[in-house]
């Protein structure tokens, strides 16, 4: 039987919802029948807006949907003024004040406390300067998500910007696509460094060469069925097929078409791509897209680059996260700043927007790390762009705890979430900057921290990853995190391996204090923290009574006169056990 | 009246006659459960995956996994509340509850 949600979509669903959404919005909160409620709650997602949690009645996420991360000259600036203007909720933020942009790890747009009433004010605004919420939530294309330098980087194989424009000029507001199973996400990448995030993505296209006609080829080989979510992450799966740039459309609207006929819409834990692909194969997946959707014969998969992919992919020639000075092909430069934990001011935002017009071209980019890039600058403005005060806070060259840190919307305005985020996180990277050493030569190190398993923040994909639970201390429920080491992407991605289960919150620090001693006194030259976790082995626990106590040690807050365990003939993999020592002396960081 | 009661948000609310009422991040202690070996689960609702109406019972088969253990699942069939005189009135989750194989049909979803 189709789920109650498919019921309501059936009823009303895509573009029409904006219709209602207007007249309630000119009517009031109140004119929404509560015994309706969740069904157009349900349906408001599809343009952009997901109510909040409970005790924050009548007011909505608003999500932006900008593809590619791309925000063309001016549109930073009425993100602003709009955040300004309109999300402003009854109390401030202690950290981020009253209100505030979330950049977020699919490079759209999040801002929060928005009320109906103010819905069509909004949408106004933000359409009149080519910006829309358009799917931005719901069961549709979600926003397309590649290389934020597409088109203004080295790196790049295939210009993949027009073909993301393409695909979101062709799928956005499509009626037949409009109604998925459930969300659809898409990425398209045609730079060399892997950094469309392609392996988590429903669809992806990634940059290949083919020999067509005698011809060598530049296009996209196509993946399917990655994501995070629910404790079943996936890595897309290769369905060996090439994909020239002029096809991406066809292949796309062939994808999304039978996953629209195909996917499970009687329960929606089992609706994604990533299923189907489990339970039919990547042959048959095949099979039927060339069978049922596409009228021409599907080319067999090309070369791939993925090789040479640096991005997250635990090396050490780490191409990284767009962070810092990077010239572009036109002998500009494009400058990443970060942004701790994607969230940043009204003030802010426009005054980023101002220096993009007074230094760039008044372009910014999102990337996927919650991070900002002010492109177009010129060499001869660069000095004048790095001194300016803003940078000091939202920095070209930041310390790896502050770069490395993601974190998801979590209890703060999200339903599902078991533990705070976004505040806790900022708390955890400045404890770990001042109390933490890394190896020298470490730039970047990545902490996600997600709220719950949907894993919104990416953690699987982190050096260490962060996922809320609940524990108890002294009998009392207590916020707590699974950690998970040595994750990331590249060309062989891999899953963190949860070590350590239901840490206390305000025990996470000093465990991943100990986690990094063990790396920093260990580590061989030049080994990154993905490969030192790999070559030690990675340590399952389901939890920490499985986990032998190990040596102790002096130097990193324990005890110095704690009696040295030589139990393990492996002193790496001993060492990396080290952290998980966590009875008798687990003890309060002053973070939680 | 019918009660009208399903999970929202995929899976982070039930929702009994339109108004959100049993959220997850709570612990649930369950006995005579079958999702681990313990005795008692310390039971983390992660999230709703199917609910029902046995009046005047709200009834829901909740996804998560017990903090004693670290086993995950889900459970059999909860009381997680119950309408009398068309008002909700939720269980408290940090009394003892008894899971139960359900016989008859769940509600819609
Ligand atoms: C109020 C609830 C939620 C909030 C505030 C939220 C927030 C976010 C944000 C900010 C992002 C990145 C932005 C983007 O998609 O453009 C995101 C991505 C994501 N969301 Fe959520 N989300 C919510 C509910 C959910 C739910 C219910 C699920 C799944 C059951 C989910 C799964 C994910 C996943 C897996 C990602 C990104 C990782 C990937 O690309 O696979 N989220 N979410
Ligand atoms: S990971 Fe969970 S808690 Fe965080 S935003 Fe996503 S759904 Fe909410
Ligand atoms: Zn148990």
């Amino acid at each position: 039987m189709p789920s109650k949600v498919e019921g309501w979509k059936d009823e009303v669903y895509g573009e029409e919802v904006r219709e209602h959404l207007f007249e309630f919005a000119e009517k009031g909160w109140e004119a929404i029948p509560e015994d309706e409620h969740d069904a157009w709650f349900e349906r408001f997602k599809w343009w952009g807006l997901y109510h909040q949690r409970n005790g924050q009645e009548s007011y909505f996420m608003m999500r932006i949907g900008t593809p590619n991360g791309v925000l063309e000259p001016g549109q930073l600036k009425i993100v602003g003024e709009i955040a300004d203007e309109y999300a402003r909720g009854p109390v401030d933020n202690p950290e981020f004040g009253g209100a505030y942009c979330d950049w977020t790890t699919r490079q759209s747009i999040q801002l929060h406390w928005i009320r109906i009433e103010d819905v069509p004010d909004i949408f106004e605004k933000l359409e009149a300067n080519g910006l829309s919420t358009i799917q931005a939530c719901g069961d549709s294309w979600r926003n397309i998500v590649g290389c934020p330098v597409a088109g203004k980087d080295k790196h790049e194989h295939v210009d993949a910007w027009p073909i993301a424009e393409e695909l979101h000029e062709e799928f956005k507001g499509n009626e037949a696509y409009e109604n998925m199973p459930r969300k659809w996400k898409v990425s398209v990448t045609g730079c060399d460094e892997g950094c469309g995030q392609g392996d988590i993505n429903d669809l992806a296209f990634e940059p290949a060469e083919k020999e067509i006609d005698g011809e060598e080829t530049m296009g996209f080989n196509v993946r399917v069925g990655g994501g995070l979510s629910r404790k079943e992450p996936r890595f897309a799966r290769d369905i060996d097929v090439f994909c020239t740039p002029e096809d991406a459309p066809k292949v796309s609207a062939g994808m999304s078409a039978l996953f629209r006929d195909h996917g499970d819409r009687d329960d929606r834990f089992n609706a994604r791509i990533k299923f189907l692909v489990d339970e039919w194969g990547t042959e048959k997946i095949r099979e039927t897209l060339q069978e049922e959707y596409i009228d021409y014969e599907l080319p067999t998969a090309g070369e791939d680059l993925r090789e040479d992919y640096t991005y997250n992919a635990g090396r050490q020639d780490e191409h990284g996260d767009h962070i810092g000075v990077h010239e572009q092909p036109d002998g500009n430069y494009y400058v990443g700043l970060d942004v701790l934990v994607g969230r940043m001011g009204a003030e802010d935002t426009l005054e980023l927007a101002a220096l993009a017009d007074e230094y760039g071209s008044g372009e910014v980019r999102l990337t996927q790390r919650q991070n900002v890039i002010v492109t177009d600058v010129p060499e001869d403005d660069l000095d004048a762009f790095l001194d300016e005060p803003l940078l000091e806070e939202y920095s070209p060259d930041p310390h790896p705890f502050m770069r490395g840190s993601i974190a998801c919307t979590g209890t703060e305005f999200c339903s599902l979430s078991i533990v705070e985020t976004k505040n806790r996180q900022v708390r955890y990277a400045r404890w770990l900057k001042d109390n933490v050493a890394l190896p020298d030569g470490i730039e970047d190190f990545h902490v996600h921290l997600s709220g719950c398993t949907a894993s919104c923040a990416q953690p699987q994909i982190a050096d260490i990853s962060l996922r809320g639970m609940k524990t108890r201390k002294d009998g009392e429920p207590v916020e707590a995190f699974d950690i998970g080491l040595g994750g990331g992407l590249g060309e062989d991605p891999h899953f963190a391996d949860w070590i350590a289960m239901r840490v206390a919150a305000d025990e996470v620090p000093g465990y991943i204090q100990n986690v990094l001693a063990a790396y920093e006194a260990e580590s061989a030259d030049e080994e990154s923290f993905r490969e030192f976790i790999a070559a030690r082995g990675p340590v399952h626990a389901q939890h920490e009574d499985d986990v032998v106590p190990l040596r102790r040690r002096g130097r990193y807050g324990r005890p110095a006169d704690a009696r040295p365990r030589r139990r393990h003939p492996d002193l790496g993999r001993r060492l990396i056990r080290e952290h998980l020592r966590v009875r008798s002396d687990r003890r309060r960081y002053g973070v939680g | 009246m019918p009660i009208d009661v399903h999970q929202l948000d995929d899976g982070a609310w039930i929702s009994v006659d339109d108004t959100r009422e049993v959220n997850v991040g709570d612990l649930w202690w369950l006995a005579r459960q079958d999702c681990c070996p313990c005795e008692m689960a310390d039971f983390l609702a992660e999230g709703f995956v199917e609910v029902g109406v046995d009046p005047p019972a709200i009834e829901a088969r909740i996804a998560g996994q017990c903090i004693a253990c670290g086993a995950s699942g889900v459970t059999s069939w909860l009381a997680v509340g119950r309408v009398i005189d068309g008002e909700f009135h939720a269980v408290a989750p940090e009394s003892v509850h008894v899971p139960r194989r359900r016989t008859r049909l769940a509600g819609p979803e």
